[in-house]
Order: structure tokens, then C-alpha cells, then sequence
């Protein structure tokens, strides 16, 4: 099902309404992301493969993708943060068949799509594993125990896509712990390591469809809070939900993109 | 008990699902187990967090998934990745810990295992096995390996002494009847105390052991209950903290079911109230569960 930048704009709208109408933050990184989890979903992934968001914060951005695929319904999308609700702040561990496992404590996604990729291997099957990381999540040691497995066992049916915004919760992930230049560091594993811009279709196509013999990382070139434009690049999209000039100046943005 | 383990799952290796990590671990013991694994034998290396993580993405796709290392490598290492990962979507991963308690005697604090199955059975659908002789290891693996959720196998050495017989395996036996006082030990343990009870002269405690926690999930036997309502005097031993261990979920149990007890003991690790360390015997003794202590506290609970 080909992702057209009108999907993407659709899509984008309804995660900002979302955010916006429940006053919940966390949206600059589901802007980062959304664009990425969108296309691998509609275009990229087959009906076997798998998906593990290890940046759980950014639960906004899966939900707006199931929404986009039909799987989620509009009406849910209002319990997004409220009492009873399916759709948590971070991908919930039952209730929606997609999700294969709750995540939220960065560090333990990659580890997750190892084991289903190992998993895969034993079992026979050919299908893909696809793994989003945050940026920061590479501080996690945890994720480089997952790093080294993965290569040590090369697990070439696994994807790993790294949201490279640059932003973390407290600064910016140069200043708070820095694995700057991250391609170089994960240069020095047996990862087919790629690069491409986090926000364009045609280029993560061409940058996420090819297979190969090991495993593969991507570092996506993103901005935190993209389209929005008093949000882009800052740290406070991080933890807060737009005002309402700033809500009303990003949907009109968006209105004159379509 | 790693011999033990080892025949059992090497006995199960025959099942083309099965899977086997550990963290490094071993070394003179599992290998026919790798031998009969092959590539479903995987040495994760010195990264128990990724082993248990990993080990929930395979029980995901429906495989038989067992996590091997000295215990608290196992449990207090990756707790967070046992919580989040295993428990929070209830996937039958078992965890195999070896070295329960002191085990590891005077390779020190690091290697102990003191509050392990307290803490893991905090999570949910998390069941625990603390096999109390070699015989028990085979059983317990079948029916670890038949749970349908978590579970923690807690290993330690058999401790039987060589004359006395191994009883069938159940997750609570008696061992001795008596009455008077009714003893209920975790584990291992029991086999030692079953060579305290001839030094005990005419005190004969009715001297049960469990195998498996909680006792929500493994309910005590009738028998049982009525004896220890009967005789009102209640000892628990086991080498485990007192939060959170048998003592504490024998202690909920007598509250809830109104049990009148008149007396109760609880002989438990104390961690190292010395500050020396030593050996497991060492240890025991340092928290008042060698066989001397267990007998005095036994004779002082009858009087």
C-alpha cells in the first residue's frame, strides 16, 4: 500500500489533535518518528514480519499509524491517556494484537526484536524484524549487550532504525552523554550501517527496502517535534503538549502542505 | 543439583523447540546439554540483561525457552527485563539460578541468592521451585516445562543424607511425622534437618518441605493444615530473607485462614551478621540455620 505524503499529513494531523485535545506531551519525538513507523507499516513490512518500537514514549505515533492502517477506530483514538483506556502513554502489553510488547523503559526494544529475530532463524522463517530506537536509548548499556548479540549471531533479518533528533530529555544528547558521531561508534560493529533523512519518504525507501547479509542499522536524520514549527528542534517537545497557538499555527501549516 | 539438571534437559533437548541461553555459565557441567542443543544452545555472554529480554522475544514466537546462571546474575541483575518483558506478558520463559542462598559460600555477597524467590514472586503469574533433593530436579523440570507462565527454579546441592531415601517428588511432602510442633523448611535445607531429628530425643516435630511458592498457587495439603491448627506451634526455616520468603506467606496464610497459633519460629538468612565470609555451613551458622541452631530452636518451640 504506497505511503502518499497526503497520508502522511492526515496522519500527523490526527496525532496533533490527539496530543492537543488530551494535553499530553511526549510529541516531539512521535513527530521525529511518525514519518518512519508510517511507511514501514504501509509500505514496507509484510504480514509476517515485526515490529518493536523500543522508543515506547513515542505510543502516540504507533497508535496514529494503526489508525492509519484501519486497525485502530477515530472514537478510540479520544481514550488516548484516559481511565480505561487500550492506548497508554507507552505501548500497552495487552489489548492490541500489533503490539507485541509493552516498552516504555528505554534500553530493552532491541533485545526484544533480537530474540524475535533469533527466533525466526531457528524457526526457519524468513521474515523481517524491524527495531526503533531513540538516540538517547543508546546510552542504555543494555541496548549495546543487544548490539553485540545481534552482531555476534548476525542477525541480518533485523532492522534496526536509530530516531537520531539529537534531543533528549534533558539536553540535547551531545551535551548529556554523547555518543557523537553515533554512526562511527556503531561503525565499529558488523551492522550494515545506513544513513538517510528521518523525513523523507523516497530516501527511507530506498535507505530500509534492500536486504543484506548482516544485520542493518539505519540512522535517520530527524528533527524532534517535525512540522511544528514553535516545537522543531527543542527540548520541550519532549514532555510538553502544544498550546493552542501553537496547535493552531502547526494544523495550518499542515493545511497548506495538502 | 547441575548434574541433575542437566540429564533433564538433556532428556528434553529432544524437542525441536527447545532453547537454551546462558549467561557464561556451565563450564564442566552442561556441556552434553550443549552437545545436544547445537544452535539452540546459546551462550549469550556476560549480558544477563539481553539474555532474559532475548529470551522473551523466543517465548513470543512459541518457543520452549530456558535462562541459566548463578542466581542472582539471573534474577537481581535483569529484574527489570523479568518484570517488563516475561512477567508483564506472562510468557512461559523458566529462569534456572543456581547457587540458592549461601550457596556459593565464601565467593561472597555477590554470588548469594538470599531474596530471590521473595522478590520474583512480587511479579505477576510468577511461580517458584526450590527442589529439595537431587531426585526432585527431573519432576521439577517436567512440570516447569509445563507451566504455562514464568517461573524461577531455585538449584542448590542435594543434602539427603546418604541413608535416608528420597520421598516422591510433591510441591509439599512430609518427611517425619510427629506432633507437638509441626517444621515446614524451603528447599534443600530439609535434607539436613533430617539428620537433626535423631539428635532431638523424644521431641518428633511433624517435619514437612515445599517445593513450590506462592502457596496461592501450591495451596498447603489438608493434612498439613490440620496438623499445624491441631498442634498451634508453627517453625519455618528456610535460607531466605525474612521479607517476602515462606515464613512471610506462611504467616498471611495462618491470618487469613484464622489458624490458632500459639508459638511460631522463623529460622532465616540473616545476611552476614559477622561480616566474615565463608562457607555456605559458614553462613548458616552465622544466621542460625546450621543443625545445632535448628535443633535447639526446635526443642525450645516444643517445650
Amino acid at each position: 500500500m504506497h505511503l502518499f505524503p497526503e497520508d502522511v499529513i492526515r496522519a500527523k494531523r490526527q496525532l496533533l489533535e490527539m496530543h492537543y485535545r488530551t494535553r499530553i506531551g511526549h510529541l516531539g519525538g512521535n513527530l521525529s518518528a511518525l514519518d518512519a513507523m508510517l511507511l514501514l507499516h504501509h509500505e514496507l513490512m509484510g504480514p509476517r514480519d515485526r515490529f518493536i518500537l523500543s522508543k515506547g514514549h513515542s505510543a502516540g505515533a504507533y497508535y496514529i499509524t494503526l489508525w492509519s492502517l484501519g486497525l485502530i477506530t477515530e472514537t478510540e483514538l479520544t481514550t488516548f491517556h484516559q481511565d480505561g483506556t487500550r492506548l497508554s502513554g507507552h505501548p500497552p502489553a495487552q489489548g492490541i494484537p500489533q503490539i507485541l510488547f509493552s516498552t516504555g523503559s528505554l534500553g530493552h526494544g532491541l533485545s526484544l526484536a533480537a530474540g524475535l529475530a533469533l527466533a525466526a532463524r531457528l524457526k526457519g522463517e524468513t521474515h523481517r524484524v524491524f527495531c526503533l530506537t531513540s538516540d538517547g536509548e543508546w546510552q542504555e548499556g543494555s541496548t549495546l549487550e543487544a548490539l553485540i548479540f545481534t552482531c555476534h549471531h548476525n542477525l541480518s533479518n533485523l532492522t534496526i532504525l536509530v530516531d537520531h533528533n539529537g534531543l533528549q530529555g534533558f539536553g540535547t544528547t551531545a551535551e548529556v552523554a554523547s555518543m557523537d558521531p553515533l554512526d562511527a561508534k556503531l561503525a565499529g560493529f558488523e551492522v550494515d550501517l545506513r544513513r538517510c533523512d528521518g523525513h523523507d519518504l523516497q530516501a527511507l525507501r530506498d535507505t530500509l527496502t534492500p536486504m543484506s547479509n548482516r544485520p542493518v542499522a539505519v540512522i535517520m536524520d530527524t528533527r524532534k517535534g517535525h512540522g511544528v514549527p514553535d516545537f522543531e528542534g527543542r527540548m520541550e517537545s519532549h514532555y510538553l503538549p502544544p498550546t493552542e497557538p501553537q496547535y493552531q499555527a502547526a494544523m495550518a501549516g499542515l493545511d497548506r502542505k495538502t | 543439583m547441575r548434574a541433575e539438571l542437566c540429564a533433564a534437559l538433556v532428556l528434553r533437548a529432544k524437542r525441536p523447540d527447545m532453547v537454551f541461553l546462558t549467561g557464561d555459565l556451565g563450564f564442566m557441567a552442561l556441556e552434553p546439554l550443549r552437545d545436544g542443543l547445537g544452535d539452540r544452545f546459546i551462550n549469550c555472554g556476560v549480558a544477563e540483561q539481553n539474555m532474559v529480554t532475548v529470551a522473551a522475544g523466543l517465548a513470543r514466537e512459541g518457543l520452549d525457552v530456558w535462562v541459566y546462571s548463578i542466581a542472582p546474575f539471573c534474577y537481581a541483575r535483569a529484574f527489570e527485563q523479568i518484570r517488563n518483558d516475561i512477567c508483564f506478558h506472562d510468557l512461559p520463559v523458566r529462569l534456572l539460578g543456581n547457587g540458592g542462598g549461601y550457596g556459593y559460600g565464601v565467593m561472597g555477597p555477590t554470588h548469594h541468592a538470599l531474596e530471590d524467590y521473595g522478590i520474583l514472586l512480587t511479579l505477576p503469574g510468577m511461580g517458584a521451585y526450590v527442589p529439595a533433593f537431587n531426585e526432585d530436579v527431573g519432576v521439577v523440570v517436567i512440570r516447569a516445562g509445563a507451566s504455562s507462565g514464568p517461573c524461577y527454579i531455585r538449584l542448590g546441592r542435594g543434602e539427603l543424607p546418604p541413608e535416608v531415601e528420597a520421598p516422591a517428588y510433591a510441591p509439599w511432602r512430609r518427611l517425619a511425622a510427629g506432633d507437638g510442633l509441626v517444621v515446614i523448611v524451603a528447599g534443600p535445607l530439609a535434607g539436613s534437618i533430617l539428620g537433626v531429628l535423631p539428635a532431638l530425643g523424644a521431641c518428633r516435630p511433624d517435619l514437612w518441605v515445599v517445593s513450590e511458592m506462592p502457596v496461592r498457587l501450591a495451596p498447603l495439603p489438608n493434612e498439613l493444615a490440620e496438623r499445624i491448627a491441631r498442634c498451634g506451634r508453627l517453625c519455618v526455616i528456610e535460607e531466605h530473607v525474612a521479607h517476602g520468603g515462606l515464613g512471610a506467606m506462611l504467616s498471611q496464610w495462618v491470618l487469613e485462614n484464622g489458624v490458632p497459633l500459639r508459638r511460631y519460629d522463623h529460622l532465616c538468612a540473616r545476611g552476614y551478621p559477622s561480616q566474615r565470609y565463608g562457607s555456605q555451613a559458614y553462613h548458616r551458622r552465622d544466621s542460625g540455620l546450621d543443625p545445632d541452631s535448628i535443633r535447639h530452636a526446635i526443642l525450645k518451640l516444643a517445650e
